[in-house]
């Protein structure tokens, strides 16, 4: 090596210097920090002229509340897959607090109460018990990969599937309804014209970007996920963190639950059905990274979770058959992540 | 005895294996003590212990003389010992700032009442330890990802100089790095010499050995089968002792 590279301080770039061609690295610099937003406002452009229904406000609206429950869900998922984990029992959670948090919000006067002892009970009773139950199953996740080391995907196939089992076996297999009108609010009603659940995924969306940006539990996450060693090494309590994150998400997959239950005014153990799915996709979408941990952002996966309520709003309007949605679906998951490995490695 | 840290008759056993059998090593301040040994020679097991990560089966670390419990790695922390390891124990996609504070973050209040990270105050001290060892980086907001071999090296370096180190273990400290970014990483192990910080190396390197260590130490099979100064001692020599035929460098 030439004295000039001895001279070279430990500072030097490893890529070579940016501003020659200013304007366009501005341009690269946005679209790598903000490049699935101009996809999403591409597709509401083109969305907007597909249909005139579109961008009617009402029509707005249903498509942020469609994907309210999977957007709540998405939530904890990013938390999770930062960590370089996944969490399959989502969906199931969804089923097990629908269940058991309807049961608790039966009106008494509902003749077929599946529980005839719990009905007129406090309107919070069965938000607090729904939580807990979600919550509960989400330590059990994190328990189970802190402390047995299996991977996450088993461990969560794992309770995805005793879950769904237990929602069955609680409810009898039937549907708890006849739900209390307060508890319906939450799925039904609207505040100042916004509906309820939509506003709700509003503000766990800031609680959690907050969360996972601001306080020591999120850098902590992100920590593992990148390298789970240095975390460990650094005296980070790798465990504790990841039974804390499988908690939460179990917690938002409950409150999805509760969304769930009292939009349909009804708590029925096969609902959830794919939620896991959809959440996590959501999440890829919005940039949260599956092939190396640590990467993904609150922001991110809202707009991820809108461009699934928009392409889902543009294939019912325009009337394409089912079967064609579900091909159109897959390959827009594809084509998105394949999009955004390409923008990381411009970022590289 | 004016050892900065020691350890007696450590030992470690996985299993059947004993990685680590019986060894007692001592290090000064301003001291660089390298330990060299084939792979698999119990190096690695042994520095683990003493900065926390294993449990030792038996044997003693006295750090100033004193015995000193290190049963995690926040106990090492505490006690002043600082690793850095072979992967660098660095987050790809954390700043600059994120990894020197890592697991011991600079927080303030926001709004009165909750705790919150003060990324700003932490770039600004990271600013401040690199300027101290003479290391430039571009941008602090920028992910350890984008960064070179040496400058990530040198982050870690810095990381545990920030946090006061009394002894610093370096796991393959120039593994990976380009001739320009050893040299520079070996001059940086000689001014926190020079700062009265004691330095174990390990290294499959002897030419990083013989330039900065003072003595060294040889393991074989997890023991330790000879120590030397590096002044009186030479590379023929000393990879006898690592391959098991000492013989070989004396009849030199």
């Amino acid at each position: 090596m030439a004295s000039k590279a001895e001279e070279a301080a430990i500072g030097e770039k490893p890529v070579g210097g940016a501003g020659k061609n200013g304007i366009l690295t501005t341009i690269k610099a946005m679209w790598t920090k903000i490049g699935i937003l101009f996809i999403f406002i591409g597709m509401v452009i083109l969305a907007s002229f597909l249909s005139p229904a579109f961008l009617k406000a009402n029509n707005l609206m249903n498509v942020v509340m469609q994907v309210s429950y999977i957007g709540l869900i998405a939530l904890g998922v990013t938390g999770v897959i930062v960590s370089a984990g996944v969490d399959l029992s989502s969906g199931s959670i969804v089923a097990l607090t629908a269940v058991v948090s309807s049961s608790f919000a039966q009106r008494p006067d509902w003749a077929a109460a599946l529980f005839p002892g719990l009905t007129g009970l406090p309107f919070i009773v069965p938000l607090m018990v729904g939580l807990l139950v979600g919550s509960l199953v989400g330590f059990v996740n994190g328990w189970l990969i802190a402390k047995t080391n299996i991977p996450p995907f088993i461990a969560t196939l794992g309770t995805m599937t005793a879950v769904r089992g237990l929602a069955q076996l609680y409810s009898r297999g039937r549907p708890v309804s006849g739900l209390s009108d307060a508890y319906n609010f939450i799925g039904q009603g609207s505040l100042f014209g916004v509906p309820f659940a939509v506003l709700l995924l509003l503000v766990l969306a800031i609680i959690t970007h907050f969360m996972y940006s601001r306080t020591r539990f999120g850098r902590y996450v992100y920590a593992i996920g990148g390298n789970v060693n240095a975390a460990r090494v650094s005296g980070i309590n790798v465990g504790k963190n990841l039974i804390l994150i499988y908690t939460f998400a179990g917690f938002l997959a409950s409150v999805a639950g509760i969304v769930v239950a009292s939009r349909i005014g009804s708590g029925q153990p096969g609902l959830g059905n794919g939620y896991e799915l959809q959440a996590i996709t959501a999440a890829v979408i919005g940039g949260t990274s599956f092939s190396s941990g640590g990467i993904g952002t609150v922001p991110g996966t809202i707009i991820g979770t809108l461009i699934i309520g928009v392409l889902n709003n543009i294939l019912v309007l325009t009337n394409v058959s089912a079967y064609f949605q579900d091909i159109i679906r897959g390959i827009i998951i594809v084509g998105a992540v394949i999009i955004d490995e390409r923008r990381r490695r411009v970022r590289k | 005895m004016d050892y900065l840290l020691e350890t007696r008759n450590i030992t470690k056993r996985f299993g059947g294996l004993t990685a680590v059998d019986r060894v007692s090593i001592g290090l000064r301040a301003g001291e660089a003590l390298a330990v060299l040994g084939d792979n698999g020679a119990g190096k690695s097991t042994l520095i683990k212990i003493i900065s926390g990560v294993h449990k030792p089966d038996e044997g003693e670390i006295f750090i100033g003389g004193k015995p000193a419990r290190i049963d995690s790695p926040m106990d090492a922390l505490a006690a002043g010992i600082e690793t850095i390891y072979q992967d660098l124990a660095l987050a790809e996609n954390l700043d600059v700032g994120a990894n020197i504070f890592l697991g011991r973050e600079r927080m303030k209040r926001s709004l009165g009442i909750l705790k919150v990270l003060d990324d700003q105050a932490m770039r600004e001290e990271a600013q401040k330890v690199l300027d101290r060892l003479d290391i430039h980086i571009p941008s602090l907001k920028k992910t350890i990802r984008t960064l070179s071999g040496g400058q990530r090296q040198a982050v870690a370096i810095s990381r545990s100089i920030y946090w006061d180190a009394k002894v610093l273990i370096m796991d393959e400290p120039t593994a990976a790095l380009g001739v320009a970014e050893q040299k520079k990483v070996l001059n940086l192990v000689r001014t926190l010499k020079d700062q009265g910080i004691g330095i174990i190396i390990i290294s499959h390197q002897m030419y990083d050995v013989f330039e900065v260590a003072d003595r060294l130490a040889v393991m074989r099979r997890g023991v330790l089968v000879g120590e030397r100064i590096v002044k009186e001692t030479n590379p023929d020599e000393v990879v006898g002792l690592i391959v098991g035929s000492e013989t070989v460098g004396k009849e030199r």
